[in-house]
């Protein structure tokens, strides 16, 4: 495990810029592309290559798998809470523009909640997935 | 310049694609599957659908790539040769192909702007986005608002896949606290 220092200070350098891309692609979803299902991959991938080059118990120490296995179902309820919260609003299922008083910005801060949303979800998935397959390989 | 990148990138898919065929070490075919996810990610920029080339590249190219290594991690890692050659799968597939080819012929040309996709709701999109939700990429406004129940749907798939594997996968197996020495996996 010694000799693959390069491999290890390597990706040390490159974990934080991986994260930062991630939330870039997440938060200028609006303007560029991207948007949560992609930014969420890339946060994934983030930790498996962690896993992939420090172990998996280095990995598991940043994002627990009791954390990640919750994530899953977490960003569909937020996706779906987003929708109920309009109905509640007195609108239809996953209309946004009541959500705040200026329509437009209802519908953006509809936008930006349902992208977080699948972030969540889609970054639990693809880790614990990644987990669920390193696990069982032990 | 356009029709030069895209005859090159489309001559190297085919390339990749018959070596996959062709491959009997499963670790080479699932390299040269990230490979090909890579190169239809470019295809995908040629086209200008950025966004489905980011998607494309991050999760054809990167998580299918590790999670089927971590698959072969699992199994063995060559093909079984078949023992008699197939005719009847040889069919199957030459005939989808054929009616595959046959569908495409009748589809309007590619880029006209008078096609009946471009004449429905697209203008509304593109008209009325920034008035309507504020959003300048109108790729994020279908995705998240006009069509939201669909992506609100495809969500749900990932959730369920996440489950299913979790389920079939994970199993709370307690690890033994002895012996553990950080292993890559």
């Amino acid at each position: 495990m010694k000799l693959d220092l390069i491999l290890r200070i390597g990706t040390k350098l490159i974990l934080p810029f991986i994260l930062l891309f991630a939330l870039y692609v997440q938060f200028h979803g609006d303007f560029g592309p991207g948007g949560g299902f992609q930014a969420g991959v890339i946060t994934a991938a983030m930790v498996i290559l962690l896993a992939i080059t420090f172990g998996i118990d280095a990995a598991q120490r940043i994002a627990p798998p009791w954390l990640v296995s919750r994530m899953v179902p977490v960003g569909v309820l937020i996706y779906a809470g987003t929708g109920v919260l309009g109905l509640l609003l007195g609108k239809n299922f996953l209309d946004y523009s009541v959500l705040l008083h200026d329509p437009v910005h209802g519908r953006e801060l509809g936008i930006f909640m349902v992208e977080a949303g699948v972030l969540i979800t889609v970054s639990g998935t693809m880790t614990s997935l990644f987990y669920a397959f390193a696990e069982r390989g032990r | 310049m356009i029709a030069f990148i895209n005859v090159a990138l489309l001559t190297l898919l085919a390339v990749v694609t018959v070596a996959i065929v062709r491959q009997r070490s499963l670790f080479a075919a699932v390299i040269l599957s990230g490979i090909y996810s890579f190169l239809m990610a470019s295809v995908l920029i040629v086209l200008d659908a950025v966004d489905v080339a980011m998607t494309e590249a991050s999760v054809g190219a990167g998580i299918s790539t590790v999670v089927l290594l971590a698959t072969l991690h699992l199994i063995k890692t060559t093909e079984s040769r078949s023992v008699r050659p197939r005719i009847l799968p040889m069919f199957v597939v030459l005939g989808t192909g054929a009616f595959l080819v046959w569908g495409t012929l009748v589809m309007p040309p590619y880029g006209t702007a008078d096609n009946i996709i471009h004449k429905h709701v697209v203008p509304r999109y593109i008209n009325d986005t920034i008035k309507e939700t504020g959003v300048p990429n109108i790729v994020t406004s279908v995705l998240a608002d006009y069509r939201g129940y669909d992506t609100l749907g495809e969500t749900t798939v990932i959730f369920t896949a996440g489950i299913g594997v979790m389920l079939l996968l994970g199993g709370r197996r307690r690890r033994t606290k002895s012996g553990q020495d950080g292993r890559s996996p």
